[in-house]
């Protein structure tokens, strides 16, 4: 019979845009040594590792074996996850795995990114088939702009909508001392009148370049609920990494991988009405637009009724569901880490460590991560176990 | 004390990937007949191109194949600004480019290529596109046979 | 903990070059006939691990080109950057951990990059790597500290590659199936002392699939049952200087909780064939040490003694091995593979007699960083 597993602790690094100061190693220290003392454990008390991030974003093979002095990992079990931006979620959820399995009690979930030594458009271009999409792909952000082109067809939304998602994920990051633009808020003109990057996509609406990192600590129950008061259990997860070139994903529809991974999802967690279910959400957004629309395939909204959702307010603090206290990843995108962020914040909702993000009485938090050719993860965590 | 940053030599990793049967069929009818080729799943009836073994959805192999016109509409496209060095010449691509998602009359997935429009108020999704090849002397077998795609 | 079994298995012959073959299509080939091999459909697979490596592909996101090809279409995914023995063990942890069978699936082409830039993008970029370290040379490095510690010969790691590649010639998925003799090792070209070429395993092009499930897929599933008795891995020190590159502690423990788990407290005795990962012919006496099957430092004597050969008391790598094969990342899985069907009975012409339980092994990292040790049983 698998076991319950419960997240006990996080830690992160203060994200920036360059850490001359730490080499990646040292960088993921930071983030363990923080996790460790937030669930008062030390390494000594710690049975697995999982750790992941793309090879080529540091340019360094077999990352996992490079990093052990800075993750922990020696004498110890450690294994590397990865699949390109959903990294952080499949880390999470091979955590909680090594626990649900009974083959561990304590694990240690790890994601990282040092941007700064990189070129990462370089490497993200080569997450296409070197056959068939190379030669037109020119990495991340063109490729969602050709789904934002294709939805503001569709529905007539506006770039004005998205820049309000923009607005909220921004303003949120003021209330997160580790967000990498904690400090640095934009107005909606602002972000209106940003370069064009990549037609409807300008510098306001996408993700910053980060270094950071993120550590997570999962537990068995029987073992969660001595070291930690309010622990946050895993009700849920689900993942749909569901093609292989990009051609096959049709961006008239919504985002198909999302819709699956989230209905079953929420079938094994008892969601039936994620708007109002849901006490929080930490989405996977990547840019803005994805705000609108990506919101649509979760349910919270019907297919077109993202963008009234998003001027209603719904997704603020204080509104109905509150996406991405943290200020999500358009404050924060250190890739390998980034969707492990998520299912951190999310941990931070349930277990009452938000500060000045805290959204008042979470039972109940999601969160997402994606990446890759359109792919999605769900992980749903609870207060009450399940 | 000066922090310091140790940068790669410029070695390249040189690969070489094998294409496989059905893409290098692919490229042949572009070679020959400049025309596309998908296939079809026995299951599902869908055509996809370019041509695979095994149809994702269905989990069978397909060997159907299904030649089709070389246009096709617009279904979702990009401008782009950013300068970036491109991992396959080395060098910086010249932007700006569009990127776009076709679908070819007749193929129930999207072709990506390059658009040979970049002026914004003169692209838009819905408008059909014809496949622009290289003179078949200057064919090598891969995707740049096609050279981009233009409006009609 | 319930009991589960490996109940399918699948490898391509591994081949220098597989030039009409893409990744999707080794990995829908491995994929298809492991189904066939278990008697199951895709329907009866609740999940899949792909094992894959970005530096060999020439891709970010390497599992990109084959998840659907494994059928992960529509299903829950993940995967696993290592060899292909640690994505096992992910895959195992997901059918103790809630799902009714686990498919993981490993690739990789050889041929398709240049495996000394690819290794040596392994070593640390600011220390190691501007020395040109790759794989080679660095066990090379571990080949040198361990012979010199305990007086282990060329000759009888020569022994070791004789062996091995006589045995592949019952072996139809093994590339180099060979006749040596220790003077032809002896003679083989000096790659980087005392590795000469025939010390090392080839490069390989090549897949392997096992189908991992619990008690309800092993009543469905055709095939006899492959028990997964006992697993554990162990990592240790990145830098080849803060390691005692002749003594693999990683190996030792993650061997030690291995049995453990099995309930096998003499391995020597109780294991009756083992199938270990011998990139180098150095590593299997190494290996064998560190395993506890004799004492450190025995390694030389203990293949001297014919203890290891087909008819040995221990056979070790009756399928040839890495030395006749080397598929990185699937040559973990199919040292599974391969003790999977001992313990089934099915190994043709390599098969040892009255095979009860095996032992499979694979490494990961520079010199055996980290290993990760499987047991399985007949019962």
């Amino acid at each position: 019979m698998a076991r319950r597993g419960a997240i006990i602790g996080t830690g992160q690094t203060h994200h920036r845009s360059h850490r001359l100061d730490v080499n990646g190693r040292e960088m993921i220290h930071e983030a363990v040594t923080r996790a460790l003392a937030d669930c008062e454990l030390t390494m000594r008390d710690i049975d697995a590792i999982v750790i992941g991030n793309m090879d080529h974003f540091e340019a360094i093979n077999a990352v996992d074996t490079w990093s052990v002095e800075g993750s922990g990992g020696v004498m110890k079990p450690i294994m590397k996850v990865t699949t390109g931006g959903t990294t952080g979620t499949s880390v999470a959820i091979a955590a909680y795995y090594h626990v649900a399995s009974g083959m561990f009690d304590k694990v240690l979930a790890i994601g990282w990114e040092k941007n700064s030594e990189s070129d990462t458009t370089g490497a993200i271009v080569t997450c296409s088939d070197p056959i068939w999409d190379r030669y037109s792909y020119s990495g991340a952000i063109p490729s969602l702009a050709t789904e934002a082109s294709a939805y503001m067809e569709k529905f007539g939304a506006t770039q004005r909508d998205a820049a309000r998602v923009a607005l909220r994920e921004r303003t949120h990051a003021q209330n997160n001392p580790y967000a990498h633009m904690h400090g640095r808020p934009l107005t909606l003109d602002e972000i209106l009148g940003s370069p064009m990057l990549t037609y409807p996509i300008k510098l306001g609406d996408i993700c910053p370049r980060t270094d950071g990192a993120a550590a997570v600590v999962f537990a068995a129950e029987g073992v969660a609920e001595k070291l930690a008061p309010r622990p946050a259990w895993v009700k849920a997860n689900a993942v749909r990494h569901t093609n292989t070139w990009f051609g096959d994903v049709d961006q008239r529809t919504g985002l198909e991988s999302l819709e699956r991974a989230s209905r079953e999802a929420y079938a094994a967690a008892g969601i039936k009405n994620p708007a109002e279910d849901f006490d929080v959400a930490e989405l996977y957004l990547p840019y803005s637009y994805a705000g609108l629309k990506w919101i649509e395939a979760l349910g919270f909204c019907p297919p077109g009724g993202g963008p009234q959702f998003i001027w209603d307010g719904h997704t603020d603090m204080g509104g109905k569901i509150p996406v991405n206290p943290s200020g999500g990843v358009m404050s924060t995108n250190c890739i390998g880490a980034t969707a492990l962020l998520r299912v951190a914040e999310a941990a931070i909702q349930v277990m009452g460590k938000g500060g000045a993000r805290q959204v008042p009485e979470v039972k109940t938090a999601l969160a997402t991560g994606f990446g890759g050719c359109w792919w999605s993860d769900v992980f749903i965590l609870g207060k009450e176990k399940p | 004390m000066e922090l310091l940053t140790m940068t790669s030599p410029d070695i390249g990793m040189p690969y070489e990937w094998s294409v496989g049967i059905y893409g290098s069929k692919f490229f042949e009818e572009i070679k020959r007949n400049q025309r596309f080729v998908g296939i079809r799943c026995p299951q599902c009836g869908k055509v996809r191109v370019p041509p695979r073994r095994v149809c994702g959805a269905c989990f069978c192999e397909m060997d159907e194949l299904v030649y089709l016109p070389s246009t096709g509409t617009i279904t979702a496209f990009s401008i782009v600004n950013y300068p970036f060095i491109d991992p396959a010449t080395g060098i910086e691509r010249p932007v700006p480019y569009t990127y776009g998602y076709i679908q070819l009359d007749g193929a129930d997935n999207i072709f990506s290529h390059i658009i040979n429009e970049t002026d914004e108020s003169k692209i838009k999704v819905g408008m059909r596109v014809r496949a622009v090849f290289k003179a078949t002397n200057e064919m090598e077998g891969n995707i740049q046979d096609i050279r981009y795609f233009e409006i009609e | 903990m319930e009991k589960i079994a490996i109940v399918g298995t699948a490898q391509t012959k591994y081949e220098r070059r597989k030039k009409d073959q893409t990744y999707y299509d080794m990995v829908y080939e491995v994929t298809t006939a492991a189904l066939n091999d278990a008697g199951l459909t895709l329907a009866d697979i609740d999940n899949v691990i792909t094992v894959s490596n970005d530096f060999f592909d020439g891709r970010t996101i390497s599992s990109m080109a084959v998840g659907e090809a494994a059928g992960a279409h529509d299903k829950n995914i993940s995967t696993v950057e290592g060899d292909g023995t640690f994505g096992a063990f992910y895959g195992a942890m997901r059918v103790w951990g809630g799902y009714r069978s686990t498919l993981v699936v490993a690739h990789s082409k050889g041929s398709e990059g240049n495996p000394k830039f690819i290794s040596n993008a392994m070593f640390d970029p600011i220390y190691h790597r501007p020395l040109g370290l790759d794989a080679i040379s660095s066990a090379a490095l571990q080949a040198n500290a361990y012979m010199t510690r305990y007086g282990i010969t060329e000759e009888q790691c020569a022994l070791v590659s004789v062996k091995n590649h006589g045995n592949a010639k019952k072996n139809p998925f093994a590339q180099l199936s060979l006749d040596l003799t220790v003077d032809d090792v002896m003679r083989s070209p000096k790659i980087a002392d005392p590795l000469k070429r025939l010390d090392c395993s080839p490069v390989s092009d090549g897949a392997a699939a096992i189908i991992i499930g619990n008690e309800e897929i092993v009543r469905k599933a055709k095939s006899k049952p492959v028990w997964i008795k006992g697993v554990a891995h162990c990592a240790e020190e990145y830098f080849l200087g803060d390691r005692d590159l002749a003594n693999p502690k990683a190996l030792r423990d993650a061997a030690k909780r291995a049995y453990q788990m099995a309930g096998i407290v003499n391995p020597r005795e109780e294991i009756d064939v083992a199938e270990i990962y011998d990139a180098f012919s150095y590593m299997e006496p190494l290996w064998l040490e560190g395993l506890g099957m004799c004492e450190a430092g025995a390694g030389g004597v203990l293949t001297e003694s014919g203890v290891t050969k087909m008819d040995g008391a221990l056979p070790v790598n009756p399928s040839g091995g890495v030395l006749s094969a080397h598929a990185v990342l699937a040559a973990g899985l199919a040292r599974l593979i391969e003790s999977s069907l001992q313990v089934r009975g099915e190994a043709g012409s390599r098969q040892i007699d009255g095979v009860k339980t095996a032992l499979a092994h694979g490494i990961n990292g520079a010199c055996g960083q980290s290993h990760c040790v499987w047991i399985l049983g007949a019962e």
